[in-house]
């Protein structure tokens, strides 16, 4: 059997990144408890002092440390050594994929938008001129004049700056879908061409600066969708890096060394300490132990394993070391089930329809049918053809949705960064919206309800001198329910004498006395335990004999702190909670009598979890998800929205909309007001929208629309709609929430 | 009306100055952040060997 190992260092170098000529080399730190810029200083003199070291910068934002190191003397090791002196705890990660990608997206957006703000000005500058001519009586050569170099700035500008439009509606179109950018794209390819045709034939007006506005403002609605889903993104890799997991693997020559997750596959053979989580799914080559699956199933009672036993990732070891053989996530494993599930959960879920696309559906057949009416309109009325065409372009151009596309990304920043000072991270796009409609709260309880560490139930009812003994027993068992009994003492050395007999307890010669701590069978227990068992419910048991001395601890796992008064501050805003665990029925009546919920539901798989929530759906209830496990992720997934607490099992993570940072429950509170709030101006702001059309598309069927009129029109509803949007950070989570 | 041969070419040359500006400081990854550049003018750094930030980051 593997004997118990000390922790091997991490191999750091595996997070360095070289620069392309290989000279350099890189580290990504995220840097836990940067808070102001004199930890900035601080951290930047004390690392670009470190030899080796060419330059090290901490993005302050981002709460992370860039340390650029000359290839040959980089040592991660005596970075984090010295981050650690100056007191700040650092994870290294490898920057993924997916954020560079995004950043680089970013970075182009950013780049159209400048160039489009720099020809709206130009533009703009020509076309007032133009205006004022039109009353001064501007001499018509300058005014081709000035017409050619509003085309010379606008066409160049409109192909570049344009392109995030273009090919977004060329991909929708090709799905044989119609999305925002189809009309928006057809406008503007419209407007220039009508215009250049216009500038052709020395016509009066062109739409120039009407296209590039547009441009503009549109893309102002593009960037700031980018940075929320960017400011999320990254504090999520930091929480990701912060909880970053590691495997002890063993290597060809039989040696262990820790290497993180992502390097473990399917063939190789772990070790999994006591205490320790599984890493990956496997079969179990050597050692025996009791595994808690709680995280995965929710189920709070241990399961004895033997060689030859299949253990999951996420499950914690209890017992004695374990050695591993990892395998492939099967088909008929744990985590293949749930991944089936959560497969069927999205299918089921049926796309929510965003509200920006509910707006973006009706949009396109409306305006372009009354554009047409409007050519057909004017023909009949005999005006000829290509004056009847102009008034048809301008009626395109008038309604291109500026303040569409601004309305609810606005709004959604805005409330995404009051969501954030309250502790909430939000994962996807339409998470506020859906948010804002949920009508009751469904609680998982294992390590959402309750907190993931374990306390001793009934401590009062224990003589003091026995916790003591009991303490300084604990501390030689790495066993997690031992723990919670060291905590007791702080002063507590362990004893000399004591040794751990995996799988049942501790053992140790006191005053002449053997004393033991552990299962109710290793200290001959059993009926008391049971008693005791029985009137806690949830709890686990661990027993303590000296001599004739006999002392139970029922040990569970506490409620978090606000638990209660959340879902009593849930009900006060008519949203009753609900409990659906994985745990014994037993366990969770308590938790539910405890906590003042009426609706309870144990022993729950995660299955039954998502057929529980999918009745809901089909009776029109619109339920909340707050689960953390590996067995809620499907359900994560069914519910309407789902929050996650930040200790979360990753695949949960993933799933859920919001994540909590904090140990406080109680943030889902204001982020339900928050997001009913956000939900509420997004609804305004696209009728603000229409209310400008209403206004602005009979002024374009009856001809008047000139280019002037076009470029106050929009101009003034877009930024009537991103003032509007702004009031969403005034919600301090504390007061009232609006109510759609 | 011939100002205009020199206003006009040189109210663009100002406006693409401006914008030459802002895709440099774009490029060179000014905006990556913005928190932290708020402090960075405050701080007297000066005097000691200013941290480098290079590579292809």
């Amino acid at each position: 059997m593997a004997t118990d190992l000390a922790t091997p260092a991490a191999d750091l170098r595996q997070f360095l990144r070289l620069s392309p000529d290989e000279a350099f080399a890189s580290l990504d730190l995220a840097v836990e408890g940067i808070k102001c810029a004199a930890c900035m200083a601080t951290i930047e003199r004390a690392i670009s002092r470190e030899p080796g070291v060419v330059g090290a910068r901490v993005n302050l934002g981002a709460k992370r440390l860039h340390v650029t190191f000359e290839r040959r003397e980089a040592d991660p090791a005596r970075i984090l050594r010295r981050l650690d002196e100056l007191g700040f705890k650092a994870y290294p990660f490898s920057p993924r994929h997916s954020e560079d990608s995004k950043a680089q997206e970013m970075r182009r957006l950013l780049r159209c938008l400048g160039v489009a703000a720099f020809a709206s000005m130009n533009v703009m500058l020509l076309s007032v001129a133009v205006w004022s001519g039109h009353e001064t009586g501007l001499d018509p050569t300058t005014r081709d004049l000035f017409h050619w170099l509003s085309a010379l700035i606008a066409l160049p500008t409109a192909a570049y700056s344009g392109r995030p439009f273009y090919e977004s509606a060329i991909g929708a179109l090709k799905r044989r879908r119609v999305n925002m950018d189809v009309p928006i794209t057809l406008g503007i390819c419209l407007a220039l061409a009508m215009s250049v045709f216009e500038v052709l034939r020395h016509g009066e007006h062109a739409y120039f600066d009407g296209v590039v506005m547009l441009l503009f403002f549109l893309l102002i609605g593009r960037t700031l969708d980018q940075v929320m889903q960017r400011r999320t993104q990254l504090v999520a890799a930091n929480l990701a890096a912060l909880r970053a997991e590691h495997a002890t693997k063993r290597l060809p020559d039989g040696t262990w060394r820790d290497v993180p997750i992502d390097m473990i596959e399917p063939g190789d053979v772990i070790l999994v300490r006591i205490g320790d989580r599984v890493a990956a799914d496997g079969r179990i080559e050597d050692g025996r132990s009791d595994i808690d699956q709680s995280l995965v199933t929710g189920e709070t009672a241990h399961r004895a394993v033997q060689p030859g036993d299949e253990v999951y990732a996420g499950t914690q070891n209890l017992g004695g070391a374990l050695v591993v053989r990892v395998l492939k996530s099967q088909e008929g494993t744990l985590l293949a089930g749930v991944e089936r599930l959560l497969a069927q959960a999205a299918q089921t879920k049926g796309a929510y329809i965003r509200l920006a696309d509910r707006a973006a559906r009706l949009y396109p057949p409306l305006v372009h049918s009354v554009a047409l009416l409007t050519f057909l309109g004017w023909m009949m009325m005999g005006i000829g053809w290509h004056d009847a065409l102009m008034i048809a372009i301008t009626v395109l151009i008038i309604t291109c949705p500026c303040a569409l596309g601004l309305a609810v990304p606005a709004v959604q920043v805005v409330a995404a960064g009051a969501m954030f000072r309250n502790g909430i991270l939000i994962q996807s796009g339409d998470a506020i919206e859906r948010l804002a409609e949920i009508d009751r709260v469904v609680f998982d309880k294992t390590g959402t309800l309750t907190l993931p560490a374990a306390d001793i139930a009934n401590r009062a009812e224990i003589p003091a001198e026995d916790v003591m003994l009991a303490a300084r027993l604990a501390l030689t068992s790495r066993h997690p329910l031992a723990a919670a009994i060291a905590v007791q003492d702080p002063s507590a050395k362990p004893l000399s004498t004591a040794r751990e007999v995996p799988g049942e307890g501790v053992k140790a010669c006191h005053a002449g006395q053997v004393v033991r701590l552990g299962s109710p069978a290793f200290c001959e227990a059993m009926p008391e335990a049971e008693a005791l068992a029985a009137r806690f419910p949830g709890a686990s048991i661990v027993a303590f004999r000296h001599g004739e001395r006999l002392a139970l601890f029922a040990i569970r796992q506490p409620y978090r702190e606000d638990a209660e008064t959340t879902v009593a501050a849930l009900g006060a805003m008519k949203l009753p909670a609900e409990i659906i665990s994985g745990d014994r029925p037993r366990a969770v009546a308590e938790a539910a009598r405890d906590l003042g919920i009426a609706n309870w539901r144990g022993g729950a798989l995660p299955g039954d979890k998502v057929t529980w929530l999918e009745q809901m759906k089909r009776f029109g209830a619109r339920p909340l998800m707050v689960g953390d496990g590996l067995n809620d992720a499907p359900a994560l997934a069914a519910g309407h929205a789902s929050i996650a607490p930040a200790s979360a099992s990753q695949l949960a993570q993933t799933q859920a909309d919001f994540l909590l940072v904090g140990q406080r429950l109680g943030a889902i509170v204001p982020a339900i007001r928050i997001a009913r709030k956000a939900r509420w101006l997004m609804l305004e702001n696209l009728w603000i929208s229409v209310l400008y059309n209403l206004i602005a598309v009979p002024v374009a069927i009856l001809g008047y629309a000139t280019p002037l009129v076009a470029a106050l029109a929009m101009s003034g509803s877009s930024i009537i709609v991103t003032l509007n949007a702004l009031r969403a950070g005034r919600i301090s989570g504390d007061g009232p929430g609006e109510r759609p | 009306m011939n100002i205009l041969l020199i206003l006009i070419p040189l109210a663009l040359a100002l406006g693409g100055l401006g914008l030459a500006a802002f895709l440099w400081s774009l490029s060179n990854r000014q905006y990556e952040d913005l928190d932290g550049a708020a402090w960075r003018a405050l701080m007297d750094d000066d005097t000691t060997p200013r941290p480098r930030s290079e590579d292809g980051r």
